[in-house]
């Protein structure tokens, strides 16, 4: 994120950077701060209409827009892939309004912005993560009355929360929810991690990035500030587990990723596969390099997706 | 007698004076005063609209009174007046040292969560995070209550209406609360039911010790719960003393009324 100088408000052709107008900008980059303070905390903004319908990024859409700058290079993800609809329609935005620099390549990034999945490489101090969040309070499906959760959240009353994970004990006879996992932030505020996979949440716990959440209907901005506690809810006799996969991805042979089941014809085919796709990318692209040597062709595996 | 001055004795847990709500110009209650000591069960009686509710709202700190003081004598800090206590403290007061058994199970349950699930709720509020210690606790007042251990992880929902009632007391007394509020705790149930929910709540209160403040119509069930009587009508409290007495020598007119209106079978 560069600094937001006087040369960028102005493009030259009359139009504002990056798509906001100034002021929107400082208003949600004043409710960022406020975010980051209070880890964990929802702090209510004013949302803007977007040329995009509730439900396909909003909120993180305005969060980004309000900390880019000329300097930057983006990456937008969703479901871990660069090519989807969602983050080719997001990043495409993005280079018409503001002109930046887009890369795929979580690496290089300066910003990337997400719906449910947090890359695999780890990331970076100096690197921001935007989530995009459909609901962002957890105690919303306990008690509807929003009066009633902004006091459970300001008294610290998470009791209710635990019952959830009981009941699903009681049921299943382990904890079955498998994404949007609740976690205590900074051992105070119960955050939703956004409808990411539990097998995302350990890599918010004292992450060097900082991590955004926007939520653009619900009109709600939180963050995970570099470096913070982040605790899956779980039972001393029930500890936190994330989900593991028989084998390993059917491109890269990774055994350590997050794997998507593909179906690959309608006589039961399928393959699991990386939902990263920059991830698994990079692995095929380093195999192929050392098998090189013994005269073997990289098999062309991408043509299968 | 000697029942009473053992109770005498003891330290007042809940010394209420002059509590007054209005609504508007309507009076909801008005001056009243009351202490109650632990162990103690205390009955308020009187026909619909007399007051009755609101002053239990008021004291349990669901409504907030006009005028007068509710000092309660805190298990860590003494006697603190509850009206100036912060709200999260009455919050956790409210789930922890007391309990409230509201008439309509509905009010006072969750029902989508499981039985277990809503026994094992005020445990998990104050900090208990062992799934198997919880289930067991939550078990154990289940049988206390005389909930088959099978019905466990059925939703209260598909309970009879005693069923929820019973439940809704065991959520309650989880937490071993030194005070109890009930809002006709048998309203809406039949009269077998009842006489069994009766005999289960007088076995609870007098086994653990638990003072209870019961609002209720219904004059058979102060006859069997409470200590001490108090009658309202239109917001005052107009007589109180032990309930035999009250119950058997009413000296004012409206009590003798309500008295003599019982249907005698």
């Amino acid at each position: 994120m560069s600094g937001p100088g006087n040369k960028q408000c102005d493009t030259g052709d009359g139009y504002s950077f990056a798509y906001l107008d100034e002021q929107t900008k400082r208003m949600i980059r004043r409710t960022l701060l406020k975010a980051l303070s209070i880890p964990g905390y929802q702090v209510p903004f004013g949302g803007r209409e977007m040329p995009l319908a509730y439900g396909w990024g909003t909120g993180g859409i305005q969060v980004t827009a309000s900390i880019i700058g000329p300097d930057d290079r983006l990456k937008v993800i969703d479901q871990g892939a660069d090519d989807t609809t969602n983050a080719v329609s997001i990043r495409r935005f993005f280079e018409i309004v503001s002109n930046v620099a887009t890369t795929e390549q979580t690496a290089e990034a300066t910003i990337i912005q997400t719906r449910h999945r947090i890359p695999e490489a780890p990331l970076q101090e100096g690197q921001i993560l935007v989530y995009q969040v459909p609901q962002p309070d957890p105690l919303h499906k306990i008690d509807p009355r929003e009066n009633e959760t902004r006091k459970m959240h300001a008294y610290a009353e998470y009791g209710a929360m635990q019952v959830t994970l009981y009941e699903d004990i009681a049921r299943f006879g382990r904890i079955a929810r498998t994404y949007d996992y609740p976690a205590m932030v900074n051992a105070r505020h119960l955050m939703s991690p956004s409808p990411i996979p539990k097998f995302d949440n350990p890599k918010m716990e004292n992450n060097p990035a900082i991590q955004l959440f926007g939520a653009g209907r619900e009109k709600r901005i939180y963050a995970v500030p570099p470096y913070t506690s982040v605790r899956s809810l779980d039972f001393d006799d029930h500890p936190f587990e994330v989900q593991t996969w028989k084998g390993c991805c059917a491109l890269c042979s990774s055994t350590v990723s997050y794997l998507d089941e593909v179906v690959t014809d309608d006589r039961g085919g399928r393959m699991f596969v990386c939902s990263d796709t920059d991830y698994c990318n990079k692995r095929q692209a380093d195999r192929a390099l050392t098998t090189e040597t013994g005269g073997i062709v990289a098999p062309d595996e991408g043509a299968k997706l | 007698m000697s029942a009473v001055r053992k109770l005498q004795q003891r330290p007042v847990l809940l010394e209420v004076s002059g509590v007054s709500k209005s609504y508007g110009g309507q009076v909801g209650c008005l001056d009243v005063s009351f202490s109650i000591r632990p162990g103690e069960v205390l009955g308020i009686v009187g026909e619909s609209g007399s007051g009755k509710s609101t002053l239990l709202a008021c004291l349990s700190g669901r409504l907030q009174p006009d005028t007068g003081s509710i000092i309660y004598d805190m298990k860590d800090r003494g006697p603190v007046d509850m009206l100036l206590l912060s709200e999260p403290e009455r919050r956790r007061l409210a789930r922890t040292d007391w309990g409230i058994v509201h008439q309509n199970p509905r009010d006072g349950l969750r029902m989508d969560v499981s039985a277990g699930g809503n026994v094992g709720e005020r445990p998990m509020a104050i900090g208990a995070r062992h799934y198997g210690n919880i289930r067991a606790e939550a078990q154990d007042w289940l049988q206390k209550v005389e909930i088959d251990l099978t019905r466990t992880d059925d939703k209260p929902r598909t309970f009879s209406g005693g069923m929820q009632q019973r439940l809704q007391i065991a959520r309650n007394l989880v937490t071993k609360p030194r005070l109890v509020f009930m809002d006709e705790p048998t309203g809406g149930l039949d009269v077998s039911v009842q006489a069994r929910l009766l005999d289960l709540l007088r076995g609870l209160v007098r086994e653990l010790g638990i003072a209870a403040i019961i609002v209720t119509h219904d004059l058979a069930v102060v006859r069997l719960l409470a200590d001490r009587l108090m009658v309202m009508q239109r917001g005052r409290v107009i007589e109180e003393g032990l309930t035999d007495q009250v119950l058997d020598d009413p000296h004012h007119p409206y009590t003798q009324l309500l008295v003599s209106s019982i249907l005698q079978v």
